[in-house]
């Protein structure tokens, strides 16, 4: 038990601490990689919170590929690290101003929300029992079947991903061969193999 | 739950130990090392060259569009992991769903293969 309370102040401490840096940081690609240890941190408290699966997840979709992308977005945008700073004075306080104004309110709504108690009987699935049933099972047994439109939904979202990228940024170029191989294999025969006498030549 | 965090401890314990053995090797060499730096050797080095220009430079939009469709099948596996271990629990209506949730992912992968957004040219 004890070992779980240090285990969840080492993470959250150092999530917040490398969320903190991810602003600060003045090498957007540092930004990266503290944006990397957060999502390691973040996977490691949904692991103390018993929701194994999700922490798994985590690492493998967040820090496995949606920080490689932000990577390649970071070094796709040519960002001179020289230029960022511009201007920072002349829009801090503004910003100041826009973050205090969000915080108090977040802070409003989060500090009077109650659960309704009448929430828990309209709920469509009751929670499971995390010593009968493996977090992933759990999962499992309610997203395909009772949230099918969700997870069809979902389908399409990735689809839409899928297409919208692919117009957006590709584009055959001019004058590039490419190889193709059927074309190549119905040329047919064209060498042939001839016997030669000797000192005769052809 | 009790039971599921002792089962991660030695992963903890294991993380400990990778922290402090990459903190020591770092640590160890910079108080051992002599650390007598000068301008040649705080240069960077290119092959004997000076740097030509900066590492900063554009990259294709193509590195882009591999990595997102990269994404997008990473959440498709994703998706597949619960519906294998509770595959004997959803029935045929889990089956159909994935099979369907599959279904349209394929659509898209065949239009990204005719497309030819795969091909690197």
């Amino acid at each position: 038990m004890i070992i779980q309370g240090l285990a969840f102040y080492l993470f959250s401490v150092i999530a917040v601490f490398s969320a903190v840096m991810v602003i600060t940081a003045r090498n957007p690609v540092h930004s990266v990689l503290w944006l990397i240890l957060t999502f390691f941190n973040a996977a490691g408290l949904f692991v103390l919170m018993g929701a194994e699966f999700l922490g798994m997840l985590l690492v493998v979709v967040y820090v496995g590929a949606v920080a490689v992308l932000f990577l390649f977005v970071v070094m796709m945008l040519d960002i001179n690290t020289l230029n960022l700073r511009e201007g920072m004075a002349e829009y801090m306080p503004v910003g100041v101003a826009i973050g205090v104004v969000l915080f108090a309110e977040i802070a409003a709504i989060t500090g009077g929300w109650v659960l309704a108690p009448e929430i828990e009987a309209a709920r469509a699935q009751p929670l499971a029992d995390p010593g009968a049933v493996s977090n992933i099972q759990a999962l499992g047994n309610i997203i395909y079947t009772d949230y099918i439109y969700l997870f069809q939904a979902s389908g399409l979202v990735l689809l839409v991903a899928m297409i919208g990228s692919i117009m957006l940024t590709h584009r055959t170029r001019p004058g590039v061969h490419k190889q193709n191989i059927a074309a190549q294999l119905d040329r047919g025969r064209t060498v042939e193999l001839k016997k030669v006498s000797t000192r005769g030549g052809i | 739950m009790e039971n599921l965090l002792r089962e991660y401890l030695p992963i903890l314990i294991f993380l400990g130990i990778a922290v402090a053995v990459a903190g020591i090797a770092v640590l160890a060499s910079y108080i051992v090392a002599p650390q007598r730096p000068d301008p040649e050797k705080d240069s960077a080095y290119e092959c004997g060259f000076e740097a030509f220009d900066d590492a900063r430079a554009r990259f294709d939009v193509r590195y882009y569009l591999v990595a997102i469709l990269f994404i997008i099948f990473d959440l498709e596996v994703a998706f597949l992991f619960p519906w294998a271990v509770s595959f004997g629990d959803v029935g045929m209506l889990g089956f159909w769903s994935m099979m369907v949730f599959l279904g349209v992912l394929t659509i898209g992968f065949v239009y990204e293969w005719k497309k030819g957004a795969l091909e690197w040219e």
